[in-house]
């Protein structure tokens, strides 16, 4: 480091001053260029999917290929399903997991047996979704021999448990020790400072963190696109295929026509509101609970 | 002092005992689950691999009518728009680490971290809509044109311009790692000590000089730790680039031809197999990328928890964010 900074020294003070001016212009332009995308995203899809909204969007099952007119609520309401299951899987699993992970994971939670439950989540939350899919679909779809709302919710549940797991314990371990050697104190039981006492305090950031994960989850296409298919009708049980609005929004982006690609911009300002709310949400109960994690916000 | 299940040494009330189970049931299932996964994947592509065996990754004939699997073409699609993405991206997201941690102001950073991180929140399926719209049309009339009477002597800008293709899906790949490595790197400048800086600035060194000697240097570790982790998103990430990359099963030099990768085939493919061998074979290309996969975010798990030389590792740097 020291021959790095003889270098340096030696260089004429302009020169250096000038190379700092370029690198800091650099670093502005980096961070310009990094956000661009995303106005351009959300600018478009507030332009072309406004238009598309209306009455019939929200009220309307798909018009037969070629007929202009229709809209997605089945799609929506199959999202809503395929949601709703996801969740019954996801967040008891998940929060099982971080429980047994902050109380039970030894020292620190980094005991041996919950130093590989935390690879597990890891590597869960890291593969792509779709391989997720193509279990789910070895799993149920080849069982059932057909596909279903229930496959589709599966496969959604199983992408749900790492991230709600993880933003659990998070939550979990900020919970200072004297609040559990409180609770003990007093002579409960474990289990019961842990439902009681932890659980319970926590409710609110635990909640909010499920519903983003439920956001994100919500966007997924790739693992229904052979656990749940599609459907243009509204849907008759849960063990028949089911429309989702991701799954939706695909088919009408690669398709030829016109009027679809207008739904699928409408059905995309969905998505990117639903995400955006949840996430200022998460923001905003995260800063004002007091316990924001590092300085500068995160 | 967590709570420790030692039975030896203290009675322990029944019904922590019970409770204690019942969380342990679901942690147990979770390792279970991940090893079931590969276990099926395994099970189920098994007919293609003794039919096959190595061809299957060193040719490039994929013909389900005939029954002949080459996934040479889909691993090389993988591989170069991963590689784009890697490309763009790893400046870019360092430039945004060091925006936000040495430059920006506080309230600007609070602003502009925010916006990266909402960047990763976007659905892909909504990516991959303005990436047909508006990102292969652009292209398509603007940059491939441009790049063919700059650069046209290289093999890689050669080629009539479609706007979909390799090109299309490594920048849409590149925006949507961005978030990842950056977030990461970010927090890896954190922890790193300020005192370390101030002793930059106290020798007389500019700015950029002290970012380049006290903290991209002590980084190193952790920015290759944040970019393999962006590589392994890169690599499985199946919506956007389904929709953008052209799905044609070629190799081909020019990054403006169509091509198709290992998840992109998938998801075109695997609702529509009808034979059991074809089904087979995107089972293999699955069972692939989760082990490639695999691999490179364990590897980057290595990379980033010793990249934090100052300041405790966090718990779980794979972020899913």
């Amino acid at each position: 480091m020291q021959r790095h900074f003889a270098d340096y020294i030696f260089r004429s003070y302009r020169k250096r001053k000038a190379i700092n001016a370029l690198m800091c212009g650099l670093l502005v332009l980096a961070a310009t260029l990094a956000i661009f995308p995303l106005f351009s995203v959300f600018g478009y899809v507030v332009a072309q999917g406004y238009s598309a909204l209306n009455w019939e969007f929200f009220t309307a099952v798909p018009k037969p290929v070629g007929e202009i007119g229709g809209g997605m609520a089945n799609a929506l309401l199959g999202t809503c399903t395929l949601v709703a299951l996801a969740s019954l899987i996801g967040i008891p699993w998940g929060v099982s997991v971080a429980l047994y992970l902050s109380e039970y994971g030894g020292k620190q939670g980094r005991g041996r047996f919950a130093g590989v439950v935390r690879f597990s989540a890891d590597m869960l939350s890291s593969i792509p979704s779709i391989i997720v899919g193509l279990f789910v679909y070895a799993l149920v779809v080849i069982t059932m021999r057909r596909f279903s709302a229930v496959a589709g919710g599966l496969a959604l549940g199983i992408l749900m448990i790492p991230t709600v797991c993880r933003t659990t314990e998070e939550l979990l371990r900020m919970i200072p020790e004297h609040i559990r050697e409180a609770g003990l104190a007093l002579g409960l039981p474990r289990w019961k400072v842990i439902l009681w006492i932890i659980l319970k305090g926590s409710r609110g950031p635990i909640t909010t963190g499920i519903m983003l994960s439920i956001a994100r989850v919500s966007g997924e296409t790739a693992p229904l696109l052979f656990t749940a298919f599609n459907n243009r009708f509204w849907q008759s049980g849960l063990d028949q295929p089911i429309a989702s609005l991701p799954v939706q929004i695909y088919t009408y982006a690669i398709s030829p026509y016109d009027d679809w690609h207008r739904q699928a911009w409408a059905g995309a300002l969905l998505l990117v509101m639903l995400v955006f709310a949840m996430n200022l949400l998460t923001r905003v109960v995260f800063n004002s609970g007091g316990n924001s994690k590092k300085q500068g916000g995160n | 002092m967590r709570f420790k299940l030692n039975r030896k040494k203290r009675e322990v009330h029944l019904g922590d005992r019970v409770f204690a189970f019942i969380l342990k049931v679901p942690s147990v299932a979770l390792v279970l689950l991940l090893v079931s996964i590969a276990y099926y994947l395994f099970r189920n592509a098994l007919p293609v691999i003794h039919k096959q065996g190595w061809s299957f990754v060193t040719t490039s004939v994929w013909d389900p009518v005939n029954d002949v699997y080459g996934a040479l073409p889909v691993v090389y699609g993988t591989v170069v728009s991963s590689f784009i993405a890697i490309l763009i991206s790893t400046p870019l997201s360092v430039g945004v680490a060091l925006f936000l941690t040495e430059i920006a102001p506080t309230r600007v950073g609070r602003v502009v971290g925010f916006l990266v991180e909402m960047l990763a929140a976007i659905p892909s399926v909504v990516y991959g809509l303005w990436g047909i719209f508006v990102l292969a049309p652009w292209l398509r009339t603007t940059v491939e044109p441009f790049l063919a009477k700059t650069m046209g002597f290289l093999p890689f800008f050669q080629g009539a311009p479609y706007g979909v293709g390799m090109l299309a899906a490594g920048i849409i790949l590149a925006i949507m790692i961005t978030p990842t490595i950056s977030s990461i790197s970010r927090e890896i400048f954190n922890a790193i000590p300020r005192v370390q800086r101030e002793a930059a600035l106290a020798l007389g060194s500019t700015r950029w000089e002290m970012m380049r000697l006290s903290v991209l240097q002590s980084a190193r570790r952790g920015i290759i730790g944040a970019v393999i982790l962006g590589l392994g998103r890169a690599l499985g990430e199946t919506m956007a680039v389904t929709m953008l990359i052209g799905n044609r099963h070629e190799v081909s030099a020019s990054l403006f031809a169509p091509g198709s990768t290992m998840a992109s085939i998938i998801a075109n493919e695997y609702a529509e197999a009808t034979s059991d061998v074809h089904v087979a074979a995107l089972v293999e290309v699955g069972l692939l990328l989760f082990a490639v996969t695999f691999v490179i975010n364990s590897l980057a798990r290595l990379f980033i928890s010793r990249g934090f030389r100052w300041g405790a590792p966090s718990n779980s740097p794979g972020g899913a964010k």
